[in-house]
């Protein structure tokens, strides 16, 4: 096992690590930038290295100045988190050359999982449902050509990146052709490669994925799957597990799926295979996340497994946890530091930051406390409320409790949104579709208290 | 009249899409800011003249900052 581990991040997810770390005796080196300097998780870990500035470039992206830390901190393995340099092949491989363990999987998978075109073929290769789409393309003619063939709507995306970010849905001819130069250049911008490719997108589908753990010698897990599909700009806002009204049956033979796909190719850590499912039965391939999830923490209280000791264990070449049952129902709402009707971010000092604590079968994992200052630096995410209960009805009314008790003042946050999303008819209903909270949005009054 | 616009966000300039002198039409988009990994673009809250920008690409910017100026020629 490891000794000391160097946490390549910040927020939730580096005090979630230092947890992890601590759980298995492991001693941990932070990082922070100078807006970081009063995280909290800085004081928990056993040691803390600045990085100077502010912007993630300088920073948490600087790959640089973090094997510098990792060097001088005699850490022997990271930690990456989530976002940042989590799925840097480039990163991994300097990580290994520095002799020192990159928690994650083999470089390749980085690189093969990183590019949606070559992940989409594997996918294939491996019988696992792929929606219809096209090869890399850079003009719009012969992506023009492409759509024609797979037909509309599509989604326009980049081959490189996540985040949502170029994704684009496009009904018409017109609309790819004027979208196709500004997804490139975000694209080039967020990721330095502006390929795009199209695939067909189906109105009124949901976001279904499949948590999994291989250990890279044809063992593999699954922990079910999560619903993920209220999303605002092609990001998640709340999550939960088992995913509701849909036929359990159905949900298994996807998570077997899914869990036979990383065996078969030999994938070694933890990984989300996310889909998109247009109807019973009917599912197709997103892409496959190469590491720990913002919204593991579903997968945690429905099954009693702790994911990111999981994964530090695999990457020190213990055996795989075994299966586990899926146990009541979870769900989790994502504060974000935002204005809830424009979606703007919200800056300013956390003056009041008082997560509800004591509550039964709630959990929050956050990297925020009072007197802390929100940046324009990172991305808006305050916290990650979740809870459980022995049926959703009762994980519902306990994420509102949580909620209704969490006390925020000093930025806009999406907390009172997300309790009315909490109590609308059809979230309750579980009728849900990715292009839910959009319309939630645009029906709800303007006297609405948001 | 003169009309400032403002920035909404706390935040930095990552691309000025117009000049001085350039005519505007309400809604056209003058720069993109960006603030927590969000673009955020800041349009023309009026049609006129560009008489002033008062930021370049990589300033920071604070909210309620006069980001340009113009002018309705009224």
């Amino acid at each position: 096992m490891f000794r000391r581990v160097l946490i390549a991040n910040r927020g939730a997810i580096a005090r979630r690590v230092v947890a992890a770390c601590t759980a298995l005796g492991i001693e941990t080196v932070a990082v922070f930038s100078d807006a970081d300097a009063d995280a909290p998780h800085l004081a928990e870990a056993s040691a803390s290295f600045r990085l100077p500035g502010e912007r993630a470039a300088d920073t948490y992206l600087n790959q640089r100045a973090l094997l510098a830390a990792l060097e001088s901190s005699g850490a022997d393995a990271v930690h990456p988190g989530y976002g940042f340099l989590a799925e840097n092949a480039a990163f991994a491989r300097a990580v290994a050359a520095s002799d020192a363990t990159f928690i994650g999987p083999d470089p390749r998978w980085l690189e093969t999982m990183g590019d949606k075109v070559a992940a989409r073929a594997l996918a294939a290769e491996h019988a696992f449902p792929v929606l219809a789409g096209s090869h890399r393309l850079s003009d719009p003619d012969s992506l023009l050509a492409s759509a024609e063939a797979i037909g509309y709507p599509l989604m326009l995306k980049p081959t490189a990146g996540g985040g949502g970010i170029g994704m684009v849905v496009v009904r018409t001819p017109g609309e790819l052709r004027a979208a196709v130069s500004r997804s490139s250049t975000l694209a080039q911008r967020s990721f330095g490669d502006g390929g795009l490719f199209v695939e067909r997108w189906i109105e009124s589908s949901r976001h279904v994925e499949f948590q999994v753990l291989g250990d890279g010698r044809g063992k593999a897990v699954h922990f079910h799957e999560r619903e993920c599909s209220v999303q605002r700009r092609n990001q998640k806002v709340i999550e939960e597990s088992p995913a509701p009204g849909i036929d359990r049956s159905e949900l298994e033979t996807m998570a077997e799926r899914s869990r036979a796909f990383v065996a078969e190719i030999g994938y070694d850590s933890v990984g989300t295979l996310e889909t998109l499912r247009a109807g019973a039965g009917d599912y197709g391939f997103l892409e496959m996340n190469t590491r720990i999830q913002v919204e593991h923490g579903v997968t945690e209280m429905i099954t009693g497994v702790d994911l990111v000791v999981s994964q530090i264990r695999l990457a020190a070449g213990e055996k795989l946890p075994p299966p586990a049952a899926i146990d009541g129902h979870a769900v989790e709402a994502r504060i974000y530091a935002e204005h809830p009707r424009t979606l703007l971010p919200s800056t300013g000092k956390l003056t009041v930051f008082e997560p509800p604590h004591g509550l039964h079968g709630v959990r929050v994992d956050t990297g925020y406390q009072t007197g802390q200052r929100v940046t324009p630096y990172y991305d808006p995410l305050l916290a990650k409320v979740i809870s459980h209960g022995r049926t959703r009805e009762q994980a519902i009314g306990r994420l509102l409790v949580a909620l209704t008790a969490f006390r925020i003042d000093g930025v806009h946050t999406n907390a009172a949104l997300l309790k009315a999303v909490l109590g609308d008819d059809d979230f309750l209903a579980g009728r849900l579709d990715t292009g839910y909270l959009s319309r939630f949005l645009e029906n709800l009054p303007e006297s609405a208290d948001v | 009249m003169r009309h400032e616009v403002e920035s909404e966000v706390q935040g930095s300039v990552w691309k000025v899409e117009t000049e001085v002198g350039r005519t505007v039409a309400v809604g056209d988009v003058l720069m993109i800011l960006e603030s927590m990994k969000m673009e955020i673009p800041v349009e023309a809250p009026v049609a006129g003249t560009l008489v002033a920008l008062l930021v370049v690409p990589e300033d920071a910017v604070a909210e309620n900052q006069v980001l340009a100026v113009i002018d309705d020629g009224g």
